[in-house]
């Protein structure tokens, strides 16, 4: 299939896209990498009058320190999480999620904050911001605001974003060195979408958890973080009955969709799986 | 004057030896000619609504707002196309009591399948026809869907084709007799029902085609992505009432086929009728979503079958049930019942016994056509053989080698005859296990499997012989009534400058026929291979041939570049001859040169005899008349099918936890009889062993019970993709056929034919000792989790 007609416009700076969108009367999108918006265009499940190419906005890209905080400028690319210093030292749980991320072709273009705006639930990056407690930076028609993750993501594929509005960065708490953190996800094949997914990020004293944000995706209409097993681990130091309790309050953590290849209860289960095998490696020193 | 075809070391010994395909750098340098990337002048796209309905009736079509639009040039209906293209059937006379509806380009009233085209619009660009798409009405009135192979054969059952007494496509039944008597008194019986996914050929190019009707000249010329041009110029000839020889098909290179390529589409022949009625080139190129509900699909077959042994593991009888179903039509023009048919003559095929039973049922049902597609059937016979089998040797207390060591057809007896009616004339199971076991150091594996065990490491570790059926006759299609050639056609011609053309029926689909040919050409005539050109695939200017399908390529088609160019070499020597005054006899040709047979000694460049022959013939004696064009053909004659054998193994690991497979190591031992270019058939077998492999664990076409494929996307539906592949680890055994002087079989089957097979009996094998069996391809992490019972 082919994509229907389209306007083209290409902003150098935030006003200019934010007035671009507001113009064409909200029936417009922002253009990152187009390795999601492309394929929906192709397949008109979208078909905008304008595309309005964010790409060349000085003010979205880099990674820098603020504070104690990591800046992610929107438009970093998955194979920058890859490569950046930055994120190795400060971020090392989105550098251990970026391999997972697609395959090298689609991490070259596709961007860091047009995954977060997307907010597939089956995507890595989305659920590491929650595990990261990062605060995600917006600018809109009104003006520029931050918003904790944990109330960024709202439904399947809807977030906390108002039309016309774009995400400028992401911010991270900076990595600390009584901090331990792991990620892996359960995929058929390398790139694909996981059947299950989770990352996480603890501080401790010494042995003993004193927080610990878990977040998995691929088990629902948002990535989601796991209170309840959380709440298992917090202020004990990992053992295996620590983690079988984790384990066991992921029955009311997660309530997996119905779906022809993976039913809900096998979903549950591979989420077990997976967060035993992670808080096994956390226990390690992962 | 021919010397021997194996011997390596003698001058422009090709046969046997791995050079280069010289097409290989054209096409990593881009310059390949597919026809997607075509474009004639005055060119318009054709786009297809499609039917969101798996069975309906077409009320009312309103096409109205669309043929308005700004660039579309033609929008046509059913009817539209009914007016100028005449109806076909997928049924062959060979398949007695078969029968399927006639089918059009587009229906007229009803639609039959989720994604059958319904109607056509020509535009200016591939994006103005499919906006033109959105504006077309359609009103549909539900029928009752038949989605289910149980439910399709229940009595008062909704019918696909309403006035047809059943949904019942075909039924063909085996019997050597005696099998109820065997299996009532033998000591081990096993029995299991197989069920085998549907899935589709996903070639890394869709199907595409380029229609070019020129009205003044009242010729049509189709440019086509497709394996078999002389078919396809048969079919639109009758169909649209040209004059065969103003239909020209041009099949130049092309993205992958499998066999997908060769049936006949509704949107292909759409396609021809539009550039008839427009008078202009039209393209369609298929998207990948339109391939998954369009392109053929393939396997689909529930099988029940059972296994008598004897006390002491020999196989007395077999006894099979193998239910199909194929879509809403069979497909045409090759029918879609060879699957089955050749599933139930395949079963048993590399085993001594004598008393076998098969019953083949196939279904209509309303969902895309199923048809042939790389290894037809093969890998449905393999994997319930080959799991009977390995259930048997658990049954008896045997090895999985030493049950099939015990039970294959020794290499010394042949020939022999299937207790199916296949007849062999020489395989070499014996030598293939015995070269399999040491390749895979068997011993080994199996120490390391028990070893890993104790530790919570499941291997599991699988083999699985076969049979594949190559080089057809016309008892494959011919007999049935249908126009494809089972013989092929060369031209082969000395140039002026002493080079060689050969213009040949086999076609080149990437997997290397116009290297083979060319090393045959230059091997038999005694040239450097790269003067030797090999012209296919263009109706126009190559004879008429079989084409590619069902492993032919080297042994027919090979065969016929052979004999067609000892004939040129004849007459070269005979001009040479003259020139010379020796006797032809004498003389030989080797790196271009004419030299003495006996000394080897440089008498004359060929290049000297073209250039007398055709411009200084007044110097050759009178009434010479040089020929240095021959063109000849071969059919296959002798048996009727050159069966080919082997043996895969494959190593793996079972992730017990999460259902996950992971293939650590395959092996194949084969037998293709001579080999050509090694190099080549190895990456056949690689290739198709990957395709064996992505059947196993990860492709399948699914369906919602309203007959809606749900996972028609490269992003849902699974592909192998070199992460998930184990290195594949290769050996021949070489038993030419004795039919043809080349004596070369097939072997782009062999690969798929046992790799799902192996991967079955592996993965058995590694859950055996929890009790967990599956029966069940693709092996998926469901039904692992399901049978440990861990959700
Ligand atoms: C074959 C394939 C496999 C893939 N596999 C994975 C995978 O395994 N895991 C995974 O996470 N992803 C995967 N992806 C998706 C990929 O990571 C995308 O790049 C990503 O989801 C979107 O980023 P983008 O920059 O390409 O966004 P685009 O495609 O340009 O845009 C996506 C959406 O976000 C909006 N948008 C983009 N940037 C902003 C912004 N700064 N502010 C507000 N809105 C914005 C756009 O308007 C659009 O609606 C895959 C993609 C492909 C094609």
């Amino acid at each position: 299939m082919k994509a229907r007609a389209f306007s083209y416009f290409r902003a150098d700076t935030i006003d200019q896209a934010l007035d671009a969108h507001a113009r064409a009367g909200d029936d417009a999108r922002f253009i990152a990498g187009g390795q999601s918006l492309v394929p929906a265009l192709s397949l008109r499940l979208q078909a905008p009058r304008l595309l309005i190419d964010i790409t060349h906005i000085a003010e979205l890209r880099g990674v820098c320190r603020e504070g104690d905080t990591l800046r992610i400028g929107a438009l970093t690319r998955h194979c920058e999480m890859l490569t950046e210093p930055l994120i190795a030292a400060f971020a090392p749980l989105l550098r251990a999620a970026a391999p997972f991320v697609a395959h090298p072709a689609i991490r070259n273009r596709g961007t860091f904050g047009g995954s977060v705006a997307l907010a597939d639930p089956a995507s890595e990056f989305p659920a590491m911001t929650l595990a990261l407690d990062a605060e995600i930076e917006i600018a809109g028609p009104s003006g520029s605001r931050r918003l904790k993750a944990d109330d960024f993501f709202i439904d399947l594929f809807e977030t906390a974003l108002q039309p016309g509005e774009l995400i400028t960065a992401v911010h991270v708490p900076l990595f600390r060195s009584n901090q331990r953190f792991a990620f892996d996800e359960l995929a058929r094949r390398r790139g694909d979408y996981a059947l299950v997914g989770c990352g996480m990020l603890a501080t401790q004293t010494g042995d003993r958890i004193d927080d610990i944000r878990i977040s998995f995706f691929s088990v629902g209409n948002t990535p989601t973080r796991v209170k309840g097993a959380e709440t298992a681990l917090t202020g004990f130091s990992l053992d295996a009955a620590r983690i079988a309790a984790a384990q066991a309050a992921l029955d009311n953590d997660l309530a997996p969709p119905e779906s022809d290849e993976v039913p809900p209860m096998m979903r549950l289960h591979l989420a077990r799986v997976l967060l035993g095998r992670l808080l096994g490696r956390l226990g390690e020193g992962a | 004057m021919s010397a021997p075809l194996t011997s390596l070391d003698r001058p422009n010994s090709y046969i046997g030896r791995s050079v280069p395909r010289p097409n290989a750098k054209r096409l990593l340098a881009g310059r390949g000619r597919y026809v997607s990337d075509l474009r004639l002048p005055r060119m318009l796209h054709a786009a297809f609504l499609r039917s969101p309905h798996a069975h309906a009736k077409i009320v009312s079509i309103n096409t109205e707002q669309a043929r308005v639009l700004e660039g579309v040039h033609l929008v046509a209906t059913g009817a539209d196309l009914a007016k100028i293209c005449t109806p076909w059937t997928g049924t062959l006379d060979h398949f007695k009591g078969m029968t399927s509806a006639p089918q059009l380009p587009l229906p007229l009233d009803r639609v039959v399948w989720a994604g059958q085209a319904v109607v056509a619009v020509v535009a200016e660009s591939r994006s103005i026809a499919e906006d033109a798409l959105e504006l077309i009405e359609i009103d549909y009135e539900d029928l009752p869907v038949v989605v289910d192979i149980d439910s399709a054969r229940e009595v008062g059952t909704p019918l696909v084709n309403p006035g047809s007494a059943s949904n019942v496509c075909f039924r063909s039944q085996l019997d050597s007799g005696g099998v109820d008597d065997v299996f009532a008194t033998a000591a081990h019986v096993v029995e299991e029902e197989f069920s085998f996914g549907r899935h589709t050929a996903v070639t890394l190019e869709p199907r595409a085609i380029v229609a070019d009707y020129d009205p003044g000249a009242e010729m049509l010329t189709v440019h086509h992505g497709t394996q078999t041009p002389y078919q396809f110029q048969d079919l639109y000839s009758r169909h649209y009432g040209i004059p065969e020889a103003r239909v020209r098909v041009i099949a130049t290179d092309i993205g992958g086929s499998f066999g997908m390529k060769l049936h006949v589409y509704h949107e292909d022949m759409a396609v021809v009728g539009l550039s008839i009625l427009i008078g202009r080139p039209v393209k369609y190129v298929a998207d990948r979503i339109e391939s998954f509900v369009s392109d053929i699909h393939a396997r689909d077959h529930r099988v029940r079958a059972r296994i008598a042994l004897d006390a002491k593991g020999e196989i007395l009888a077999m006894d099979v049930h193998d239910l199909t179903a194929i879509g809403a039509f069979s497909t045409y023009p090759r029918t879609s019942v060879v699957e089955g048919n050749q599933v139930i003559r395949l079963i048993g095929a590399p085993y001594c016994f004598r008393n076998y039973r098969a019953l083949l049922e196939v279904i209509f049902q309303n969902k895309v056509q199923t048809s042939q597609y790389r290894a037809v059937g093969h890998p449905v016979a393999c994997a319930v053989t080959e799991r009977l089998v390995d259930m048997a040797a658990a049954k008896v207390g045997l090895d999985p080698f030493a049950i099939r060591a015990q039970n294959v057809i020794a290499d010394d007896a042949y020939p022999q005859t299937s207790p199916t009616g296949y007849r062999f004339e020489a395989l070499s199971h014996q030598e293939c296990l015995k070269r399999l076991h040491a390749m895979m150091d068997y011993d080994a594996l199996r120490a390391e499997q028990s070893d890993l065990r104790k530790r919570g490491v499941y291997r599991g570790i699988g083999i699985a012989t076969f049979v594949e059926i190559t080089n057809p006759s016309p008892a494959f299609y011919g007999v049935g009534g249908a126009r494809i050639s089972s013989q092929d056609g060369a031209i082969v011609g000395l140039t002026p400058s002493g080079e060689v053309r050969c213009l040949i029926s086999v076609t080149e689909q990437g997997q290397g026929t116009e290297a083979i040919i060319s090393q045959i050409v230059a091997d038999q005539l005694g040239l450097a291979q790269e003067h030797v050109k090999v012209i296919t695939g263009d109706t126009e200017v190559t004879p008429h041939g079989g084409a590619t399908w069902a492993c032919r390529g080297a042994g027919i088609g090979g065969e016929t570049a052979l004999q067609a160019t000892r004939v040129l070499k004849r007459n070269i020597l005979e001009i040479a001859a003259l020139i010379l005054q020796e006797q032809p006899a004498a003389l030989d040709i080797i790196d271009g040169e004419v030299v003495d047979a006996a000394t080897r000694q440089q008498r004359l460049p060929i290049s000297e005899i073209a250039r007398i022959a055709y411009f200084r013939s007044d110097t050759l004696p009178p009434d010479t008349q040089a020929q240095l064009t021959v063109s000849h053909h071969f059919a296959p004659q002798g048996y009727p099918f050159a069966f080919t054998n082997g043996i895969q193994g494959c190593s793996l690991e079972v992730d017990v936890d999460t259902g996950f497979v992971k293939l650590l190591k395959h092996f194949v031992v084969e037998d293709c009889g001579r080999i050509i270019n090694p190099m080549l058939v190895d990456e056949q077998l690689r290739g198709g062993v990957v395709q064996g492999l992505g059947a196993a664990l990860f492709e399948e076409c699914r369906y919602s019970d309203t007959g809606q494929l749900i996972n028609g996307s490269l992003a849902d539906y699974l592909v192998p993709m070199a992460m998930e592949m184990p290195d594949i680890v290769i050996a021949h055994v070489e038993t030419p056929t004795a039919d043809t002087a080349l004596g070369a079989k097939g072997c782009g089957e062999a690969g798929t034919a046992a790799a799902s097979a192996c991967v079955l009996n592996a993965v058995n094998d590694a859950l055996a000792q929890f009790g967990a069996t599956i029966n069940s391809i693709p092996i998926t992490p469901a039904k692992i989790l399901k049978a440990l019972k861990r959700f």
